[in-house]
């Protein structure tokens, strides 16, 4: 056997794994793993110009495509740049892998130049964390750590390498196989369990079903179609759900939650029975927990048992692979319409309509421009968004429905996901056309991307919602804090001249009259573009729940707001 | 309401950071935490008295078992498990309340391991009300120092928290499956 040196375990490790790009930033520990990228052309580097950039484009790269999503970073500040982006990927259960480097064995815990604890710093924003402290520990470390990330609950995972490890020759062994002894991977559900749930949905007259980003982190949306005609229920979408049942789907009602539908909380405020698939129960979807609708019972589909009963009780847990699970219940469930439920549901949303409309009138709003920008791209094409009420307006307005079409960061909340977020998404999907709904508050967090994708030739189209404000706490501190206004008017950098900087397209919409042209030209264009949208200043997202009320409490406009 | 709970896990660098970092981070209360060696190499044993309702208790178990490191969680109760905890005593004892303190430590069947001319150390191996129970009759003569070791706890009869054993009970719940990348050659297997 030949031995390699760590730094060509680690390549070649990527390699075995199918990773074909790693998103990342040099540093003083990670030269020696730097000196070996010629050496292993099958993985390109994607030189990033913040690390949380990098996260944030595995990120993007893993849910636009599937594949795992990897970043790179030197010790001590490089790795702590990266904690923001572990921590988003972490909380949506996105497949990634985080490498950093670390100082020298002999170093370790001395407090030298940029070292960091970033094992301890990480350990409680990631799926599991190695400090791999042995060249010969790397292939074990990266086979596992791949393993992990991709499998049962998704997540994100951390390898952090000393940089004399990557100097230490040794054999490269790849494992024949992986196995984890403190770590099941459910499947299929216990027949026991798919009973116990098949004989609440029989019985229920009022279902409803919960679809979460499970149902696309699992590859299952023909099945929850399936699942759903066969028993006749209707399907609401949490925010990360969006994109498992297209809208024009008949039992499809869209959106839950705190600016879902006013149709679909009362939906899920009526139900008797609520099936949740493949989603954690979350207060931004579920408003305030004890008054979610007491009486339904819940029939809980997830691959994380610790899920189950975290929120809310549960009367019957399913632990399972969501796939394989609605493929069973499918075949336990009767047939049936509900026919009397949905005709429920549908007379409120006709009454409802309104508050969930593209406001009419000629003002350049961010619901209009949004609306045609996914007129115009369509459902081949890839959203992401960053954080706030340009990120609403999209889940409201865009059409979602198809798998991995949207991307938005969900659990964590995090602006200046959207541009690195859209760069990885089209690097894993060059063939899609990639839009990106950015706040003009999170594109100045992470625009430095720009010029990456102008080094990398990844052609973004940037539309930036700019109302020069932190929307979506103006909103708040108009309608729960009296008008008054915080630190949330911004001023902005002139954005076409922004572009112009970067020697890219940048394209100023100040009318409702060129939003149409601007799409075109920006998709027309060979490269990236920003699009500066001066959309109304201070418009609010409707329905809402505000925070801490019940689903039932939901309001559609200003004097609903009980103060 | 106290839970003991009883985890198998890798006697790996960090895995105690990683547990306490799980309750720290989800607020669940520890009352005692013991580690040890068990009878097999490569795993550690740890017993952790949780305070809180039936649904902390419940959480407590399946985030515990969520961490990679943990191999097996198994909840003991009272009835069905012997549970003890050994504390250590130091106690002042003038020789004029020697003999009273002699008889206090005899009724509980506690030992006497150290002695010096103003103090006895008694050690005493029981379940936690009864080291209170001793605790409470030795406090007025004063407690120099004390140290309890916090609880540990076997289940009865010949039921164990072997990893095996508990896998096949786990496995009642769901099947388990093998994963794959999507591209790229690694076999996965769960076993």
């Amino acid at each position: 056997m030949t031995k390699m040196t760590g730094a060509d375990i680690v390549l070649t490790c990527l390699e075995r794994l199918g990773v074909d790009t790693v998103f990342g930033y040099p540093g003083g520990v990670v030269l020696p793993l730097y000196d070996k990228f010629p050496a292993h052309p099958k993985v390109r580097h994607i030189l990033v110009r913040h690390e949380q950039g990098a996260g944030h484009a595995a990120d993007g790269y893993a849910r636009a495509s599937g594949r795992l999503g990897v970043a790179l970073a030197t010790s001590g500040p490089g790795a702590t740049n990266l904690v923001t982006a572990i921590t988003n990927a972490h909380m949506d259960s996105v497949p990634t892998l985080f490498i950093t480097g670390n100082v020298s064995r002999n170093l370790l815990g001395r407090d030298g130049f940029q070292e960091a604890d970033i094992t301890g710093i990480t350990m409680p924003i990631v799926k599991h964390n190695y400090l791999v402290m042995r060249a010969e520990d790397l292939a074990p470390a990266f086979a596992e750590a791949a393993y992990l990330a991709m499998t049962g609950r998704k997540g994100s995972v951390h390898i952090d390498i000393p940089k004399d490890v990557f100097l230490e020759e040794a054999e490269f062994i790849w494992p024949e196989e992986v196995s984890v002894r403190g770590y099941r991977i459910p499947g299929e559900a216990s027949v026991s369990d798919v009973q116990r749930a098949a004989a609440i949905i029989n019985n229920a007259e009022r279902p409803i079903i919960f679809a979460g980003h499970g149902i696309l982190l699992g590859d299952a949306t023909e099945e929850l179609r399936a699942f759903a005609e066969h028993g006749g229920i209707p399907i609401l979408n949490t925010l990360l759900g969006l994109g498992s049942i297209p809208p024009e789907h008949v039992l499809s009602y869209g959106m839950m939650g705190m600016h879902g539908s006013y149709w679909a909380n009362h939906a899920a405020s009526n139900a008797d029975v609520i099936i949740g698939l493949g989603m954690r129960m979350d207060d931004r979807a579920l408003g305030r927990f004890q008054d979610m609708n007491p009486t339904a019972q819940i029939v809980h589909v997830d691959i994380d048992p610790a899920e189950h009963g975290k929120n809310l009780p549960t009367a019957v847990p399913v632990i399972g692979n969501v796939k394989h699970v609605l493929k069973q219940l499918t075949h336990a469930i009767d047939k049936k319409a509900h026919v009397q439920w949905l005709r429920w549901i549908n007379e409120i949303r006709d009454g409802h309509r309104a508050s969930m409309s593209v406001p009419p009138g000629g003002e350049l709003t961010t619901q209009y421009v949004v609306s045609k920008i996914a007129e115009f791209a369509g459902r081949e094409a890839i959203f992401t968004t960053g954080v706030g009420q340009h990120q609403m307006w999209a889940a409201q307005f865009m059409n979602i429905g198809r798998p991995r079409q949207f991307i938005t960061s969900g659990g964590l909340g995090t602006m200046g996901f959207e541009v690195p977020a859209a760069m990885g998404a089209a690097v894993a999907c060059p063939d899609r056309q990639v839009w990106t709904i950015c706040g003009d508050g999170g594109f100045q967090m992470t625009f430095q991307e720009i010029a990456t994708m102008v080094d990398e030739q990844i052609p973004v189209k940037m539309a930036i919602m700019n109302n020069g404000f932190l929307g979506m706490v103006r909103q708040w501190q108009e309608l729960f804090y009296a008008n008054n206004y915080v630190s949330v008017a911004m001023s902005q950098p002139d954005f076409v001249k922004l572009a112009d900087a970067y020697g890219i397209k940048g394209i100023r919409v100040t009318d409702q009259s060129q939003v149409e042209g601007a799409i075109r030209e920006a998709a027309a264009y060979n490269g990236p573009v920003i699009l500066d949208f001066q959309v109304q200043a201070e418009g609010n997202v409707w329905p809402m729940v505000p925070a801490g009320a019940a689903l039932s409490e939901t309001i559609e406009a200003p004097e609903g707001v009980i103060r | 309401m106290k839970h003991t709970v009883a985890a198998l896990v890798e006697d790996r660098p960090g895995v105690l950071n990683r547990v306490a970092s799980l309750f720290r981070r989800r607020g669940f209360n520890i009352d005692s935490l013991a580690v040890g060696t068990t009878e097999e190499a490569g795993v550690s044993r740890m017993t952790i008295v949780v305070d809180g309702p039936e649904w902390v208790a419940d959480q407590v178990e399946k985030q515990l078992d969520k961490l990679i490191d943990v191999i097996t969680v198994e909840a003991l109760t009272e009835d069905d498990s012997v549970i003890r905890e050994l504390a250590l005593i130091k106690v002042a004892a003038r020789p004029d309340q020697r003999r009273e303190i002699l008889d206090i430590i005899e009724i509980f069947r506690a030992q006497v391991v150290d002695v010096s001319t103003t103090t006895l150390v008694v050690q005493l191996t029981a379940a936690a009300s009864t080291l209170d129970a001793l605790t409470e009759n030795l406090r007025p003569y004063g407690i120099r120092e004390m140290v309890r070791t916090g609880r540990i706890a076997l289940a009865r009869g010949a039921k164990t928290t072997a990893i095996h054993e508990h896998e096949d009970a786990e496995s009642k719940r769901f099947h388990h499956e093998s994963g794959r990348l999507p591209e790229g050659d690694l076999p996965f297997v769960s076993k």
